[in-house]
């Protein structure tokens, strides 16, 4: 007997914990004296009100679908990659490298070269944590973590001496060759007969984000590789026992995470900047975590979890453009969401547990008495 | 038995009922333990005898039910108030600070007062008495880490004599004991008895029930089924109750027809995680069609020897399978490289290796074989259909309840957990099949079904290397006897020419010839 039912488990609490940072962000909006609903309506009809909000929305969900799934990954190893961030940043120097240095005849061909380089850069930005953690056990979040800094220093380095075109006071590459533009969803929907904004970001990457999550499913639910890395997360003795390496484990596991997080780059950078900025990342990497937390580290879940935060976004944007709610009270309110659904998830888990475990009982008293599972009860004592 | 009908019981529970969530651990258990008596309380693993023992320890409340100690109704809401009622409890896994000595560890928690020398000085002559009177000999300034277990297990008894006790607790008692310590210990606790204390062991082994009780309680399914006086009772009499029905206590098996050596070790040496070496250079044969026990207290080096052969661990030395050597360290030496050469292995620990627990029963019935081209449906993904029909036929076989491959293997009974493993290895038909504790915390019907699986593939003329801490199991199952101590072979015996007590001396590290 599971504690409560599955849907529960994965609808339930979000949908909870979703309501009570709701509740209290409203709290907040009611005591600096603005009203509440309002802001829920901006931030609705600036968020999903148009197709240029919707544009927006499903840019910055695109953004944390692959660093969502990155961290995912990763967690079903049980290896807590926090350093999204960085391996995004890597993975824009990737992108960056691949449009500018090359002459693509089609945006095409550009965007599978791009997204190799995207991945192979984010990838090799894991890959030393992994290692270090798989031979030396070095804690991964915590070397993950210093990999964020170093990125940012990197890219800095890069764009201030090496790729800032000459006389350009901005530290940024120059813009990318017209060829490599990626369709945005407008240029994408038009044939179709449908009217999409035309200053949205939204782009082609959204279907590569879409094609990541089938397929990081595949993977780890359909594949042997899959199964050797849930097996792996849930014991590490019990890989030992059935002959699975962890070493390989953690350095494929990574280079996976790795690269989803540096594939982002065909999104932010390749999509919308064309061209290759300080923090050009903004803070996605972490927002992924978030996102795989709520999304319970399902490809499924880091998909709706990705839309909801990519609407916060906006519609945070929006609230500051339209409102007098200060932008750092916006970022407190972003910042509640994570918090309740990523980082107090037990708060909500324990007392619906309770709950389901009460309904069960009363229901087996009512029938006849169920047979006694063998599973003892934790000693506290032991 | 000084128990007379003036004198109210020591403890009675009256209607004591507990539930864990859907789990109902305890239902409506009344017991009546008479002064100056040692009580059994017998049951199978999760009949519910650790419930009830730590409710009156005061670890869980019960949900209904009353408490009476002595005569006066007790409430016990948590530890301090049962060593207030006079409670002592000796738990199966050791609560001592190993850094600390005997006396140290003694006065823990009961310091009474705020500098510790004069504690420590008031609590050595307490114990000095205790130790005359109980005739429990420790030496108060040793280390816990430089003493054997059995000398800790007495330091656990003088702990609770230290605090007054008059009702002593022991949890699986003999758990880690050797037949010569779990001797001592019965000895102590019939002077125990002698001085007027009341003890409760709490055991799934018939023998020491039969041994040193004078009433026992059965316990199945978080009931209590029957209380007797043992003196009337036997062995058979008592399983059938645990179990609720008939069951063989013995293991039903022709002689043994040894072929060919399938597995040669020579000189085998192992070091554990932290570099200590646990066997030490030990030479073993295992034919065909033979079971070879190795007999041993566990932490003698048995554990890591099946890590070696099973691929889990690395080692020095030779070992042959079928007279082609194995690698021993590498990649060609992991679980997946035995398992090609032919291995199999039901390991000691099902929870932590054999099973992933949080995976559906029919995950794990792939675990380990998940390479098995029968499992792929092309180069990239698996045939978790396959999988599952594969399931299903051994859940059919080994008759595992439910049979319902979706259930996670968590929500499996241990003895069910545990045929999950053994239909999972016994069914590659391996050359050898190595076994590790194959009915801890298994249920004795399903100890019954797994014993007659291992004797079965035995006579299909495979090789079989059992390794248990359960002496009978030893001595019932296999066909040549190896004792273990100390990282190496103190002798081997054939089970029809040993008994019990030379067993016993040799897994203390006597050699043969005193024994």
């Amino acid at each position: 007997m599971d504690k409560m039912p599955k849907w529960a488990d994965v609808v339930l609490i979000p949908l909870i914990s979703l309501l009570l940072a709701t509740i209290l962000s409203a709290l907040v909006i009611l005591g600096i004296g603005e009203d509440p609903i309002a802001a829920v309506k901006i931030m609705f009809d600036g968020a999903l009100g148009s197709t240029y909000g919707w544009g927006y929305t499903l840019y910055y969900a695109t953004n944390f679908m692959f660093t969502g799934l990155a961290v995912a990954v990763a967690f079903h190893a049980r290896l807590f990659n926090i350093g999204g961030e960085g391996q995004a940043m890597l993975g824009g120097l990737g992108v960056a490298m691949a449009c500018l240095y090359v002459p693509w005849p089609h945006w095409s061909i550009a965007l599978l070269a791009a997204g190799v380089a995207a991945m192979l850069f984010g990838a090799a930005w894991a890959a030393i944590p992994a290692y270090l953690q798989a031979r030396r056990g070095s804690h991964i979040v915590i070397t993950t973590i210093m990999f964020n800094f170093i990125a940012a220093a990197l890219l800095n380095y890069m764009l201030v001496n090496v790729m800032r075109p000459e006389g350009s006071m901005d530290p940024a590459t120059e813009r990318f060759p017209a060829a490599v533009h990626l369709p945005t969803l407008h240029e994408l929907l038009a044939p179709l007969g449908i009217g999409f904004s035309k200053s949205a970001p939204a782009n082609v990457s959204l279907l590569v984000a879409i094609a990541a999550c089938v397929l990081v499913w595949a993977l780890i639910w359909r594949t042997r590789l899959g199964y050797e890395i849930r097996a792996y997360g849930h014991s590490e003795t019990g890989a030992r026992y059935a002959g699975i390496s962890p070493f390989r484990i953690t350095m494929i596991a990574m280079l996976i995470s790795g690269a989803l997080a540096g594939l982002m780059a065909i999104n932010n950078v390749m999509g919308e900047a064309e061209r290759l900025v300080l923090n050009s990342t903004e803070g996605a990497g972490f927002i992924g975590i978030a996102v795989a937390l709520m999304g319970r580290s399902h490809p499924f879940g880091v998909f709706l979890a990705a839309l909801l935060f990519g609407f916060l976004f906006q519609g945070g944007a929006e609230l500051a453009l339209w409102s007098n709610i200060p932008r750092e009270l916006i970022v407190v309110i972003q910042a509640l969401v994570i918090l309740f659904t990523g980082a107090l998830d037990n708060m909500v888990r324990m007392p619906l547990e309770r709950l389901f475990l009460a309904l069960g009982n009363r229901r087996r008293d009512m029938g006849e008495g169920a047979p006694l599972p063998e599973r003892k009860p934790t000693q506290p004592t032991e | 038995m000084n128990a007379s009908a003036t004198t109210p019981p020591a403890i009675e529970l009256k209607g004591i009922s507990k539930a864990f969530g859907p789990v109902q651990a305890n239902r409506d258990i009344s017991l009546s333990v008479a002064p100056g008596t040692i009580h059994g309380i017998i049951g199978e693993n999760g009949a519910g005898k650790s419930t009830l023992m730590s409710i009156l320890y005061g670890f869980y409340r019960a949900d209904a039910g009353e408490i009476w100690i002595n005569g006066q109704r007790t409430e016990i809401h948590d530890s301090q108030d049962a060593i207030a009622a006079g409670i002592g409890m000796v738990f199966q896994h050791f609560k001592l600070v190993e850094n600390f000595t005997v006396l140290e560890n003694i006065i823990l928690g009961a310091e009474g007062g705020g500098l510790l020398r004069p504690s420590l000085a008031r609590a050595r002559r307490t114990l000095e008495e205790l130790s005359r009177e109980y005739g429990l000999d420790v030496d108060p300034d040793a280390l816990i880490e430089e003493i054997g277990v059995g000398m800790q297990q007495r330091v656990e008894i003088l702990k609770s004599l230290y605090r007054h006790a008059d009702i002593l607790i022991l949890d699986e008692p003999t758990g880690v004991l050797t037949p010569a310590e779990a001797d001592q210990l019965f000895r102590i606790l019939r002077r125990l008895r002698e001085e007027g204390k009341t003890i409760i062991l709490i055991t799934h082994k018939l023998r020491e029930i039969m041994d040193v009780t004078d009433t026992v309680s059965v316990m199945r399914r978080g009931q209590m089924t029957a209380t007797v006086r043992t003196a009337e009772t036997n062995p058979e009499q008592l399983a059938e109750l645990m179990v609720g029905r008939k069951v063989l206590l013995r293991v039903d098996k022709a002689p043994a027809r040894p072929g060919r050596p399938v597995l040669e070790i020579e000189g085998l040496r192992v070091r554990d995680d932290k570099g200590v070496e646990r066997v030490k250079g030990i030479d073993l044969t295992v034919r065909a069609g033979e079971i070879l026990g190795i007999a041993g207290v566990a932490g003698n080096g048995q554990s890591e020897l099946l890590e070696v052969l099973g691929g889990m661990r690395p080692g020095a030395g030779t070992i042959r399978l079928n007279g082609a050597a194995l690698p021993l360290h590498g990649r060609g030496a992991d679980g997946q490289a035995r398992r090609a050469a032919g291995i199999a292995h039901v390991p000691e620990d099902r929870q932590r290796e054999g099973l992933i627990m949080e995976f559906h029963a029919w995950e794990n019935v792939a675990f380990g074989y998940h390479h098995d081209p029968a499992y792929q449906r092309n180069a990239l993904l698996m045939d978790n259909a396959a999988i599952r029909a594969d399931t299903e036929r051994k859940i059919e076989k080994f008759d595992i309840r439910p049979a319902d491959p979706w259930l996670s293997a968590r929500n499996f009974s241990g003895g069910n957990q545990q045929k999950i493993v053994v239909a999972r290895e016994i069914e590659r038909n391996p050359d050898l099949l190595l076994v590790g504790q194959p009915t801890r915390g298994v249920d004795i019907g399903a100890i019954e079904f797994i014993h007659k699986q291992i004797v079965a593939l035995r006579d299909a003329g495979r090789a079989v290397l059992l390794v248990s801490v359960e002496l009978e199991e030893i001595l019932s199952l296999a066909d040549r006897i190896a004792v273990m101590f100390d990282g190496r072979i103190m002798g081997e015996r054939l089970p029809q020419e040993t008994d019990e007590k030379e067993l016993g001396l040799l897994m203390a590290g006597m050699s043969g010839e005193a024994a």
